[in-house]
């Protein structure tokens, strides 16, 4: 593409490990060399070791809530007070915990962690200090989280909405409280991320020679820094009008409700794209490598993740067209979320435009990637139907918005995550997993999330309405049939931990490169040094792979250094 | 056989449409769900195709191919582009019919509490399930005595909000006589799947004869079994528990006769007026270790049912050993229904 570096003279390309075998998993010792780290690569497995456990705890709360819901009431058997409480914080703490501590810190948090200063060829982020800050945020919030659980729970839904949050007997305040914290921890990584891509992109790299998990990181950073300091003074608001008894949005005192569904979806909808975003950045990075090919429209897929971040911030409203806003209100919000189709659209495009002509690996990650399509489009296609005022009336607060967001949120997001865990776990550990399990993993999840929330369209279809402790029998073959699915899927989930563990203990030796892939971090031994790399790396089309020979001996791509030099050349052509 | 023929009309995944507005929603309906179908084809169509012909034959592979074209990047983003804004303009119109109430619609009135729907027709009646004459426009006022809820009847394709201390309006035809659920679809707490009821569409004679008898539905039956009928219909089941286990609210059993005491001290014997009180000023007097939150029944329930519940308390209560009415008072003076 540009300016191009000296590749020749450059030693680190030999796909060996570093001189004396040190890296950043054993450069130093003892519990408080991790607890008072600011290498921004060992706060990415502090991370991934917290948010894992996040999810964890909230996907056994999905677990108990669908097993809950595999029965229903009957007149000689009917659903006792205690069954519907604790359906009802099962719900809610399944929500919360996974959207505030799993969902949206999960792809930035770990993965942007590991990876965003390694694709730059830097040392580290931009501020190291406030990076361990933002997981101390992220540990506080989860402590009052923990709290919330052992003092009466939460019933509100993650949503909050007044005047129920502000009347519920059960520990809003702690869990307000604990969302708040959180934010910051997200504010504090948005805000890192922008200094540092801003800052440390080494000479050589412009804008668009980025890689476009940095611009899907970037898009998603400018939403984290903009939009989480709404969600923490609307939960402010409420913490207020609940302790201090101010009418904000309680009509009781004055308030208006509504008001807080404003407040909340302002954040809340521009926090859907925190989640998407970067999974959409990995999913460009897996097709292009597994396809071993250049990827199509480039920089249509980097400015679709900024049109994508600056529509979001426009859409808030289309989740309140039952609540009684004025019809124009609906309307203009209806129009602008169909033109966030569009962007969308564009890269499904793109990523197949990539896989044209390529050579297609189907390694564990770009199964992912190929899940992600799948899931993706199906969760934007029944966007259509909820974004269309006529179709939304029928379908809101109904299964069918519940399938479409974990369709979107879930499906896609988690089988992003979890192909950029397998892409770059050779990197993150220095250890290959087993590859069949993994493949047998990816179908069980693939196939238990197809089978838990595709019937949850019809479901919602047929009426079937959400935050439902019980049901009518004539939805119970689609709750029975959903409920077994969540277990295929589950089963899935757990089999990826075991690979993962196994991958730790037993794995092979990963080599620097397994992928053949040309973005930055691929040059760097596996797992990488302390400061990342021995020398300073040489900056060339993230997306031409050309320069990185097979060898059959490690298992790996290794760079040529004569072929690079061969490919910048053409590139000045 | 009638309810075979009444099934036929079931699209693919939508319940039968039973409203005016059913045509509008189900032609969208579908046209979206094939137009679905039609990307989700094509998209995993070509996915599977370059994957099984582009598929890797040796790690030394370096495939060459095209990377960019702006002719083809703003080629494809016609389609979806043309073809969201017909579904916009599509949903808008059937969106606007569905906001604006025709003039002269029926008017009931509705209110949701905790957990329970209350329906009151121009005439005074008052009514926990919705009747409404076929063929006929209805027009709904919304609004609700404590948190959100929602007002959502599948078959007519009609949701819309209950928000205390707004009123929201939703209008609707009902197109066959029938009974149909409706759900509340807000959350609003812990029976918030319970509060279900029903839709009943009468015939236009019908109607009115059901009017007619729902504003004196009481005659003719035991006050204790009005109180009853109050109990279970009225949502009061929900928080007051008959075995004597409280619930959200104490517990009935045993109530009428007792002392009870009161968040901010006092006590007071449990009569006729303080019942009274109870059901329409719940929050006057709080009972202690409960929370304020039983929803006013003001304007909703009428004397006599009051006097029902007041009749059916006595007779589950241990303190209390006078005699329990057998016929509704006043009930010899009051007009027979026609
Ligand atoms: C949302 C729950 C809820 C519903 C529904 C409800 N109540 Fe209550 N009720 C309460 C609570 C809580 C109390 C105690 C606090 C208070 O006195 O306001 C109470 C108190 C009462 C009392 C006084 C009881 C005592 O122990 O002194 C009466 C009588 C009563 N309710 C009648 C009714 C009737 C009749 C209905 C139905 C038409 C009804 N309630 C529906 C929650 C409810
Ligand atoms: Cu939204
Ligand atoms: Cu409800």
């Amino acid at each position: 593409m540009s300016v191009i570096q000296d590749p020749v003279n450059s030693g680190v390309y030999s796909g060996q490990d570093q001189p004396g075998g040190t890296n950043y998993i054993n450069h130093s010792k003892g519990v408080m060399s991790w607890l008072l780290t600011l290498d921004h690569k060992r706060i990415g497995l502090m991370y991934m070791v917290s948010v894992l456990s996040a999810f964890a705890l909230g996907g056994t709360f999905a677990i108990i809530l669908r097993t809950m819901l595999f029965t229903h009431s009957s007149p000689e058997n009917p659903i006792s007070d205690s069954g519907q409480e604790l359906y009802n914080q099962m719900f809610t703490l399944h929500g919360a915990v996974l959207v505030f501590m799993f969902i949206i810190p999960a792809v930035p948090a770990i993965l942007g962690n590991m990876i965003l200063p390694l694709m730059l060829g830097a040392k580290d982020v931009a501020f190291p200090r406030l990076n361990l800050l933002s997981w101390y945020c992220y540990i506080v919030g989860g402590l009052f989280f923990l709290f919330v659980l052992l003092s009466g729970g939460l019933d509100t839904g993650w949503t909050f909405y007044t005047p129920y949050s502000t009347s519920t007997s059960t520990s809003v305040a702690a869990a307000t409280l604990g969302a708040f914290v959180l934010g910051f921890s997200s504010i504090l990584t948005g805000l890192n991320f922008i200094a540092t891509i801003h800052m440390l992109r080494p000479p050589g790299m412009g804008w668009f020679q980025l890689p476009l998990f940095l611009w899907a990181l970037y898009a998603t950073s400018l939403i984290q820094v903009l939009a989480t300091p709404v969600l923490a003074i609307t939960l402010l608001l409420l913490l207020a009008e609940k302790v201090l008894h101010i009418g904000i949005f309680d009509p009781a005192l004055g308030g208006d409700p509504v008001l807080f569904q404003h407040f909340f979806w302002f954040y809340s909808h521009p926090a859907v794209y925190i989640m998407i975003l970067p999974a959409m950045g990995i999913i460009s990075e897996l097709i292009s490598t597994f396809s071993r090919r250049h990827i199509f429209g480039y920089s249509f897929i980097a400015f679709s993740s900024i049109a994508i971040a600056l529509l979001g911030f426009l859409v808030w409203g289309h989740h309140m067209y039952t609540s009684g806003q004025s019809g124009m209100a609906n309307a203009v919000f209806s129009l602008i979320t169909f033109s966030v189709a569009i962007p969308s659209a564009i890269k499904i495009f793109n990523w197949l435009a990539t896989m044209y002509k390529g050579s297609i690996s189907l390694a564990t990650p770009m199964l992912y990637a190929l899940a992600f399509i799948w899931l993706f489009t199906i969760g934007g296609l029944t966007g259509v139907f909820l974004g269309s005022l006529a179709l939304n009336i029928h379908a809101h607060d109904t299964y069918f918005v519940v399938a479409h967001f974990h369709y979107v949120m879930v499906g896609s997001m988690m089988t992003a995550f979890l192909g950029g865990m397998y892409y770059w776990w050779p990197k993150m550990f220095g250890k290959m997993y087993n590859e069949p399990v993994a493949k047998v993993a990816w179908f069980l999840i693939f196939a238990g999330f197809n089978l838990t929330f595709f019937i949850q369209f019809i479901a919602g279809s047929q009426g079937m309405p959400r935050r439902y402790a019980d049901y009518l029998p004539e939805y119970a073959f689609f709750h029975k049939f959903s409920t077994v699915g969540s277990y295929v899927l589950a089963a899935g989930l757990v089999l990826v931990l075991l690979n993962w563990i196994h991958a730790l203990l037993k794995g092979k030796k990963a080599p620097q490169n397994p992928w053949g892939s040309n973005t930055l971090e691929w040059h760097t031994s596996s797992p990488p040094p302390h400061e990342n790399f021995a020398e300073t790396p040489t900056v060339s089309d993230p997306y031409v792979m050309g320069a990185w020979d097979y060898d059959e001996s490690i298992d790996g791509y290794v760079h040529n250094p004569q072929k690079a030099q061969e490919l910048a050349q053409q590139g000045h052509h | 056989m009638l309810a075979i023929l009444a099934q036929t009309d079931k699209t693919l995944f939508l319940p039968p449409g039973r409203s005016t507005f059913a045509g509008t929603h189900d032609g969208l309906y579908n046209f979206v769900l094939w137009m679905s179908v039609f990307w989700l084809v094509l998209i995993a169509g070509l996915l599977v195709y370059f994957v099984i012909k582009y598929r890797r034959k040796s790690p030394h592979d370096v495939p060459e191919g095209p990377t960019h074209s702006t002719a083809i990047e703003l080629g494809w983003t016609l389609p979806p582009l043309i073809l969201v804004m017909i579904i916009f303009v599509w949903g808008f119109r059937g969106f606007r019919d569905m906001n604006q109430a025709p003039n002269g619609a029926y008017q009931v009135i509705v209110n949701a509490s905790k957990w329970n729907w209350s329906f009151t027709y121009g005439e005074g009646a008052n009514a926990s399930q919705l009747h409404v004459p076929v063929d006929t426009p209805i027009s709904l006022v919304l609004t609700s005595s404590d948190v959100i809820h929602s007002f959502f009847v599948p078959e007519f394709r009609v949701k819309k909000d209950a928000v205390p201390g707004r009123y929201n309006k939703a209008w609707f035809q009902a197109t066959q006589v029938g009974e149909y659920n409706l759900f509340c679809t807000e959350y609003c707490g812990k029976s918030h799947s319970q509060m279900i009821s029903k839709v009943v569409v009468h015939t236009k004679e019908d109607y009115a004869v059901w009017l007619e008898k729902q504003m004196r539905w009481w005659e003719g039956e035991k006050p204790a079994d009005v109180g009853m009928k109050v109990y279970t219909q009225r949502g009061c089941k929900q928080c007051h528990s008959l075995d004597g286990v409280d619930g959200d609210g104490p517990s009935w059993k045993d109530l009428f006769g007792s002392t009870r005491s009161f968040a901010d001290g006092t006590t007071r014997v449990a009569d006729e007026d303080y019942i009274r009180e109870s059901i329409l000023n719940p929050g006057s007097q709080v009972v202690a270790g409960f929370d304020n939150v039983m929803p006013t029944f003001q304007g909703q329930i009428k004397d006599p049912e009051v006097t029902g519940v007041i009749e059916y308390l006595k007779s589950i209560s241990t303190h209390y050993e006078g005699a329990v009415l057998e016929v509704m008072p006043g009930a010899a003076e009051a007009p027979p229904a026609e």
